[in-house]
């Protein structure tokens, strides 16, 4: 069984003019040690996906279905109290802005000690020594001078890597990163990217990976799903989603990618946008910026407009597109009749 | 486009016979105060009461020559000094040195009154469309403002079909023009914002990072409506992004800054085939990329310096793998190479790296 | 090209479909103070066709029924609902009317404050550097003398000069003025700090792009965009003015008893307090009270709705 399994997830936010669906239906699971990514652009719901994995949502949102089991027990009916121990040391999260995170009136060693000894029964000295191996293990240059340094004294990048030493700090089996890099330079990106990679390979930790970037995921993750208008659409293996997408969307999403098409030439965009998730269209959520639509016949394109789409397997993916069921199907014919 | 044919004719310092640069920028430093007003300045120090001012160093000394119907893109991290430079061509900021030529006339000393005439030519894209355009204006008000202003002529009917136009062609449905902005999601606001500066037919956009607030599927519409509206329009670009990928796609040349300076300038297609400057070296090797094989990226030692005490010599040495003395004493100058493009490095100049 | 195109909405549908209606139905306070407060304006500007009286005109004046008690209380007389006062005007009608005064002063005076405080403000935030240095330092000037000493300074000019006679004849106008002058810095403050917010949007540097004019950019980019707290401290400005008069008439700096406003009927009761006719005083005190509660209840509403951290509009 799989460390965290997530099945038929729906979240609601209950907002003055009725509910609003923000996640439908999202199942995946995750491996010990696995790294997944989830990719999408803002309002596809990959935040959201992230906080009620810990059963963070804030009101008015809240889990309406589905089970998240993590080690085997159930995390949405668990109590405030076992789900912070979850929180704390089994699952931990790092977020876009480190100041979220960091408290800036204490220092960084008064953070990392005081979360240590709120987990567990040790001295402030063993806290301490525990905390200066942490920041040991995410590079940063003299550690134990950081420990008394204040949050604003360190640049983004220090933050960053502050950041990943607190996830890190009771050992936890997943780390969540929600937009880890976004708002770094690209340098450092790549410098904080490679040295999550290295510490979830060398402890064994899993990651969920939540970015818009298709090039973040691509170079860290192993497998991926990616989120359209609060529902999976695609998910499997990065490098099969990334070399050879199956879903309109995917394939849009990355022809769209300027390295994609030749200096100077026309980009292969997508039109229109994502629709809000209190408007959604009927059936598939994508049907009117689809491009394969045009291509479909009468049922299948009365399915797309009126039908929401299941998964098919397609090699080791899983796609919810009606159009990619159908040439599976007719594939699958053709195959009969030849045999 | 074809970037290689149009660098050729573009051999940086002006080789005889070619033509002269849309905008010229010469020596522009541009430093900000960060000691508050006259009085927080004075210090009493050794018995005595004395003046002291500290400085972020925003800009210092950038040259850089923009042709006409090219796409000129600055790369840099934050910090760089990229918007800087934006600003100060478009009149925002004030130089505290150096000057801004355009089409011959200076301009970072005119009047407002002498300015019009270039503030038509020249209209600027921002990068946050959630905050450049005015919440309590319409549209269309918002699209007339401009004309209105700078054709006091113009009958309303006429300024009313210039509005149609460029509203037809930037994508804009005719109907949005009685609605308001935050009725709109962040790419149809960019191609507002467009809609805007191309309202008064322009020669020169100056484009202030106009991507990077939009989703990857929003960013190729807004992308490509810029180029459309380049050939259209044969509109010169200033082009200030940190995406490599966008200015490997976009840009006839590129120029490279770090802390305040060019390191490198050179037409794209030679950029990215052979970067020179170690830094720009860097940052290419930092890119993600979708491709499985992961190239080791470079890694830069230490952090970007801050710009209020600027390292001496060239600023780049105290992360720079290839550097020795004279980059800590010698401030390195715009070289140009054999293959087109300019670098401000002394182991490129001396031949110790490639 | 696009998919999404909103419908165009008219100015009355667009407020249907506001927030700020859509808060007011579901707030019992709001809609009873501003039931309250457009009934009170409402007979004050109808005071001179719904009084049964007129105050100002000393011949409908008997001081024979100086005195009287209001209805519920033995002695009275049915012509009088509400009593009279010392010099035996019918309070009902006084009231009315010096509500009306009251009124006047508060708006008049919050309109000449808006504009003084305005104007600085957005030069101040706009212009920044030495304007701002010296219109602030103006502001705290102007805020470390109380209105109080303004209105003695300037009522003790006007009358030295002019005489008492002119400045009866005056008073209104004169007291806006002094109101007007002492207050503004609020404005100028709140002003001020909403323009340094706006002005490093990116739609201000897109007007200066454009070659707009200092002022235009001021006005009609900035300005507009600064109305939510302008309209907020506007009600508490009013409310404030109102009291600030009828304290200047309470100290006999204000309105003259012959055109008494709220303040100055509470004043003229004072004296007879002792004596038993706590009506005189105590009545148009009452009026004063929720005028102002309503007025400041109204105001903290509109803060609430208003406010672009608790609602993004």
């Amino acid at each position: 069984m799989a460390l965290l399994d997530v099945n038929h997830l729906d979240v609601r936010f209950a907002l003055r003019r009725g509910d609003v669906q923000a996640l439908r239906d999202i199942s995946f699971s995750l491996e010990r040690g696995e790294r997944l990514g989830i990719v999408g652009e803002s309002g596809a719901g990959k935040s959201v996906a992230a906080f009620s994995l810990l059963n963070l949502i804030a009101k008015p949102g809240y889990i309406a279905g589905g089970s998240i089991q993590f080690d085997g027990r159930e995390l949405t009916d668990m109590s405030d109290r076992a789900l912070r121990h979850v929180r704390g040391h089994r699952m931990s999260m790092i977020f876009q802005d480190p100041m979220m995170t960091l408290n800036p009136v204490l220092s960084i060693g008064e953070q990392m000690v005081e979360c240590l000894k709120a987990h567990r029964r040790i001295s402030t000295r063993e806290a301490r020594a525990i905390a200066l191996r942490k920041l040991e293990q995410v590079q940063i240059p003299s550690p134990s001078a950081r420990l008394d340094q204040y949050p604003h004294e360190l640049s983004g990048g220090m933050r960053q890597r502050v950041i990943i030493a607190i996830a890190l700090l009771l050992d936890p089996d997943i780390i969540i990163a929600d937009e880890p890099t976004t708002a770094l330079d690209v340098t450092i990106q790549a410098e904080i990217m490679a040295l999550l990679l290295e510490l979830c390979e060398q402890h064994n930790v899993g990651l969920i990976l939540i970015t818009h970037d298709l090039g973040v995921v691509s170079q860290v993750t192993q497998r991926m799903l990616v989120m359209y208008a609060g529902r999976v659409i695609e998910q499997g293996p990065t490098r099969e989603i990334i070399n050879d997408p199956q879903h309109p969307y995917t394939q849009g999403l990355i022809n769209a990618l300027p390295q994609m098409a030749t200096p100077g030439s026309r980009l292969n965009q997508i039109p229109g946008s994502m629709p809000s998730l209190d408007n959604l269209p009927t059936g598939c959520a994508f049907h009117p910026r689809c491009g394969f639509i045009d291509r479909a016949d009468g049922t299948t394109r009365r399915a797309c407009i009126d039908e929401v789409p299941g998964f098919v397997t397609s090699g080791n993916c899983r796609v919810a597109c009606h159009m990619v069921a159908e040439m599976l199907e007719r594939e699958r014919i053709s195959a009969e009749e030849i045999r | 486009m074809n970037a290689t044919a149009q660098a050729k004719a573009q051999t940086p310092d002006q080789a005889p016979g070619a033509a002269k640069p849309l905008l010229e920028i010469r020596g522009v430093e541009k430093r900000f105060s960060l000691s508050g007003d006259f009085l927080e300045q004075l210090k009493f120090k050794r018995g005595r009461i004395v003046r002291e001012q500290q400085f972020v160093h925003a800009i210092n000394g950038v040259d850089l020559d923009i042709q006409r119907g090219e796409a000129l893109c600055v790369v840099g991290e934050s910090g760089c000094g990229k918007s800087t430079v934006a600003r100060t061509v478009m009149g925002l900021i004030h130089p505290s040195a150096g000057e801004v030529r355009y089409d011959g006339q200076r301009i970072d000393d005119l009047s407002h009154k002498a300015l019009m005439p270039y503030r038509r030519r020249m209209q600027m894209i921002f990068q946050n469309p959630y905050a450049s355009l005015n919440p309590r204006m319409t549209i269309q008000q918002t699209l007339e403002e401009p004309i209105r202003l700078h054709h006091p002529d113009w009958s309303p009917k006429r300024i009313k079909q210039q509005v149609a136009e460029v509203m037809a062609s930037v994508g804009i449905a005719a109907d949005w023009g009685g609605r308001y902005g935050h009725e709109f999601s962040g790419g149809q606001r960019q191609r507002i914002a467009i809609a805007r500066a191309l309202a008064v037919d322009p020669e020169f956009i100056v484009a202030d990072e106009p991507i990077s607030a939009l989703d990857v599927s929003i960013q190729a519409q807004v992308l490509n409506l810029l180029m459309e509206a380049q050939q259209q329009r044969n509109l010169t670009y200033l082009f200030i992004t940190h995406d490599l990928a966008v200015v490997e796609h976009f840009g006839t040349r590129v120029a490279v800054m770090y802390l305040g300076r060019v390191c490198e300038v050179a037409p794209t297609a030679t950029l990215f085939a052979r970067p020179r400057h170690p830094y720009t070296q860097a940052l290419m090797s930092a890119i993600p990329r979708l491709e499985d094989d992961r190239p080791q990226h470079i890694r830069l030692e230490g952090e970007v310096p801050t710009p209020v005490n600027l390292p001496s010599g060239c600023v780049f040495h105290g992360r720079c793998p290839h550097a020795f003395d004279r980059c800590r004493q010698e401030i390195p100058q715009l070289i140009v190479t054999d293959d087109g493009g300019q670098v401000a490095c002394h182991a490129v100049e001396e031949g110790r790296i490639d | 090209m696009t998919t999404t195109t909103p419908q165009v909405a008219s100015r009355w549908s667009r407020f249907r479909g506001s927030y700020l209606l859509y808060s007011f139905k579901r707030d019992l306070v709001a809609q009873l103070s501003l039931l309250v407060f457009i009934a009170l304006v409402a007979v004050a500007v109808l005071a001179p066709w719904l009084a049964p009286m007129n105050p100002y005109d000393l011949a409908q004046i008997d001081i024979m029924s100086s005195e009287l008690p209001p209805f519920w209380i033995e002695g009275s007389d049915p012509a009088y609902p509400v009593g009279t006062d010392a010099q035996g005007r019918d309070m009902l009608s006084t009231i009315l009317y010096g509500a009306r005064v009251s009124l006047i002063i508060g708006f008049g005076a919050v309109a000449l404050q808006a504009m003084l405080g305005v104007s600085f403000g957005l030069l101040a935030g706009y212009l920044g550097g030495r304007v701002d240095a010296f219109l602030m330092r103006l502001a705290d000037i102007q805020l470390s003398f109380s209105t109080l000493m303004v209105a003695i300074v300037v009522g003790a000019l006007v009358k030295a000069i002019f005489g008492g006679a002119t400045f009866s004849a005056y008073a209104v106008p004169l007291l806006v003025l002094i109101i007007g002058l002492a207050e503004w810095p609020q404005y100028a403050r709140t002003v001020r700090a909403s323009v340094l917010a706006e002005r490093h949007k990116e739609y201000v540097d897109a007007a200066r792009v454009m070659g707009f004019t200092s002022r235009r950019i001021m006005f009609r980019h900035i300005l507009p965009n600064t109305l939510s707290p302008i309209f907020v401290i506007s009600t508490v400005q009013v409310a404030n003015a109102i009291i600030s008069e009828a304290a200047l008439s309470f100290l006999g700096l204000g309105m003259p008893e012959t055109q008494p406003s709220l303040g100055s009927l509470i004043k003229s009761g004072f004296d007879y307090l002792q004596s038993g006719s706590w009506w005189i005083t105590l009545i148009p005190g009452l009026v004063l009270v929720v005028l102002v509660l309503v007025i400041n209840l109204l105001g903290d509403w509109l803060r609430d709705v208003l406010n672009p951290r608790l609602y993004k509009g």
